[in-house]
């Protein structure tokens, strides 16, 4: 009996050891450091160009902890469970719309933000954040089509409508989202892309079925993966996701359709947790200046949302339409809002079955 | 002594002793098997808001896209059973005539080891039009092929993912038949087919049907090689039950159709589970 006592209490000791020592090693680096001059970002991976960190360093003094995320729920699920004492994240506008709804979100004190104005008029006053109450734009995008000029020729492809050619047989690949692939084709019938009519949207889906025999594959991530390995000729994806396989493959062509498009937003947003306030405004204020955001939009490859950055840019990214499209598109572009569940269910019943039509 | 048995709690009998040791499985079993099952049937009968309901399932009923749905996913995991015990039946024969035959399984248990993720992108490495096999294909001169996003691509991969847990209890229940009855069948004038259909595989049944069910059920709910494989050309239970957690966020709908899958699966097990009893009393 002893010798079970004995091992069970140094097995006891041994553990409020190792437990102190994780508390020691979760002040150093762990999920968001709590104490001192920092500032604890949580951020899409390879999402700000790290120079920028450091020049924030040294320039305000507050060291950055910059932890990183793959997913808006994964960032959703981690900031909700709490423990975390994340300053600041960067939510999507449907993300950023949920975690307001569940008061997940601090308001953001306009008196203490500078630069604002600094900001494209365009792009502030969503209607996911009106009057940008909690958030401030970090980049935008769009949803587009991206092309192989090995397979496709670039007359032949300008509109949404196009897709539906004939000569596209099989060698489309569709993102796996109900509510872009139906909103592209809501918009090739003229339609919201936030509609909430039974009526357009079983039109759309008629449409779109008929879309089926040039649909060779309908897939995520995946996408920008498959374009660069020149698996399909063309692709509906998010302007970031083309952005990157174009990086993989000098083929690859970008194009949002003259008649419009998704408008999406990455925004910066400060969590319930948040910590270390004076940090935080000292961020977006840093962010919010032009040089800084041109910076970072030329190492990112987004499109800024701040005006005075964006003169600041290369003329060769400034024109190139392909991720600056001209106002008359702009104007097009559709933010898409929350639909609410009932509406959420009507477009993916729709887009299952979509899915199930037989080629 | 007496005072620390007591402290410690332990029990005394041997029957006590038993219980206790039953503890930890009995946890388990409560907390991670019977109280999500019940979580699911109940999230299953009731509304958004709360009150109970049978619309979930009058809706999946009522629904041709989902009964289609379900027709694909037994169908498909139909298939890849087929195709997986077609190759594993052969080769777990031919292991146990091997004289390694345990390294030779360790071959075949290996890939088991790696992560499901990783070996679905090896395929499309080897399936893409790039991949390994076009680039082979046309060396003889081949024009490259669409390989991917096909029905038959997803039923190479998820039959490959499924092989080892067809092989493995085949294999099993063929070591375990004593080497005396196939002699003795050859003494009485058996060729080596007569041995083989009337000794060998009778007697391997119950490996075969631990395969079936090791092998269907889970074919059943596949959902993500039918999207980086198969494109989304290939449509499951399992792609319903992802769309409806993740997306809509419609858990009752989604827990309806896991209700169905589990009773589907409890059918598929009642099935192989009953003959081996029948076949075991006429041998008794």
């Amino acid at each position: 009996m002893k010798k079970i006592l004995v091992s069970v209490l140094s097995l006891f000791v041994l553990l409020m050891m190792l437990f102190g020592l994780k508390n020691y090693f979760s002040t150093q680096t762990g999920s968001g450091v709590s104490s001192g001059k920092v500032l604890n970002l949580y951020n899409w991976g390879d999402y700000i160009d790290p120079a920028l960190l450091k020049k924030f360093t040294r320039e305000t003094g507050y060291k950055v902890s910059y932890e990183t995320f793959d997913s808006n729920e994964a960032m959703y699920t981690k900031i909700k469970q709490g423990g975390t004492s994340y300053d600041l994240t960067i939510p999507s506008e449907y993300m950023l719309e949920k975690m307001k709804k569940e008061n997940l979100l601090l308001p953001l004190d306009h008196s203490r933000l500078t630069g604002l104005k600094n900001y494209d008029d365009r792009f502030l006053n969503q209607i996911f954040d009106r009057g940008n109450k909690y958030s401030l734009p970090y980049f935008w995008g769009t949803l587009g089509i991206l092309y192989n000029d090995k397979f496709v020729n670039a007359k032949d492809i300008k509109h949404w409508d196009d897709l539906w050619s004939t000569k596209f047989r099989n060698k489309i690949m569709l993102i796996d989202s109900a509510r872009d692939v139906l909103g592209f084709t809501l918009m090739t019938q003229n339609k919201s892309v936030n509609t909430r009519s039974a009526a357009d949207l079983a039109a759309a889906q008629g449409k779109l079925t008929t879309l089926m025999p040039n649909v060779k594959a309908i897939v995520a991530d995946e996408i920008k993966m498959y374009m660069a390995q020149e698996e399909a000729a063309i692709a509906i994806t998010y302007s970031g996701e083309a952005a990157e396989a174009m990086s993989n493959n000098s083929h690859l062509h970008y194009l949002v359709p003259s008649e419009g498009s998704n408008l999406w937003f990455d925004n910066i947003v400060m969590p319930r947790t948040a910590k270390h306030k004076d940090a935080a405004y000292a961020f977006l204020n840093f962010m919010n200046d032009p040089k800084n955001a041109a910076q970072n939009a030329e190492y990112i490859g987004y499109a800024t949302p701040n005006k005075k950055a964006f003169q600041m840019l290369p003329k060769a990214i400034r024109t190139d339409q392909q991720f600056y499209p001209n106002a008359k598109v702009v104007e097009r572009l559709q933010v898409y809002d929350d639909l609410g569940r009932k509406w959420t269910e009507k477009y993916n019943d729709a887009f299952l079955e979509f899915k199930m039509t037989q080629r | 002594m007496h005072a620390w048995r007591v402290m410690m709690m332990m029990p005394r009998s041997k029957k006590q002793r038993q219980l206790f040791y039953l503890v930890p499985y009995g946890a388990w079993l409560l907390l991670f098997v019977i109280v999500p099952l019940c979580l699911l049937v109940v999230q299953s009968l009731m509304t958004q808001n709360g009150h109970f309901t049978l619309n979930n399932y009058a809706i999946y009923f009522s629904s041709g896209t989902y009964l289609r749905m379900t027709f694909n996913s037994v169908w498909f995991a139909f298939l890849i059973t087929i195709i997986t015990l077609i190759i594993s039946y052969p080769t777990a024969y031919f292991l146990n005539q091997l004289k390694q035959k345990q390294f030779w399984l360790l071959l075949i248990i290996l890939p088991t080891w790696i992560n499901l993720l990783l070996k679905t992108y090896a395929f499309i490495g080897l399936l893409s039009k790039t991949g390994s096999v076009n680039t082979f294909l046309n060396l003889w001169g081949i024009a490259p092929k669409q390989l991917l996003f096909s029905d038959w691509s997803f039923l190479l991969v998820a039959a490959y993912i499924e092989i080892p847990f067809m092989i493995l209890p085949i294999f099993n229940s063929l070591a375990e038949i004593n080497p005396r009855l196939e002699q003795a069948s050859r003494d009485l004038g058996a060729n080596k087919w007569q041995t083989l259909r009337y000794v060998t595989v009778p007697l391997s049944m119950t490996g075969v049907k631990a395969g079936i069910q090791a092998v269907f059920i889970p074919s059943l709910s596949l959902f993500m090689i039918t999207r980086l494989i198969g494109g989304n050309r290939v449509i499951t239970l399992g792609t319903a039950i992802e769309e409806h957690f993740l997306v809509t966020q419609n858990w009752h709908l989604g827990s309806t159709i896991g209700v169905i899958l589990i009773i589907a699966m409890v059918i598929t097990m009642s099935i192989t589970r009953d003959r081996v009893r029948k076949h075991s009393r006429k041998r008794g």
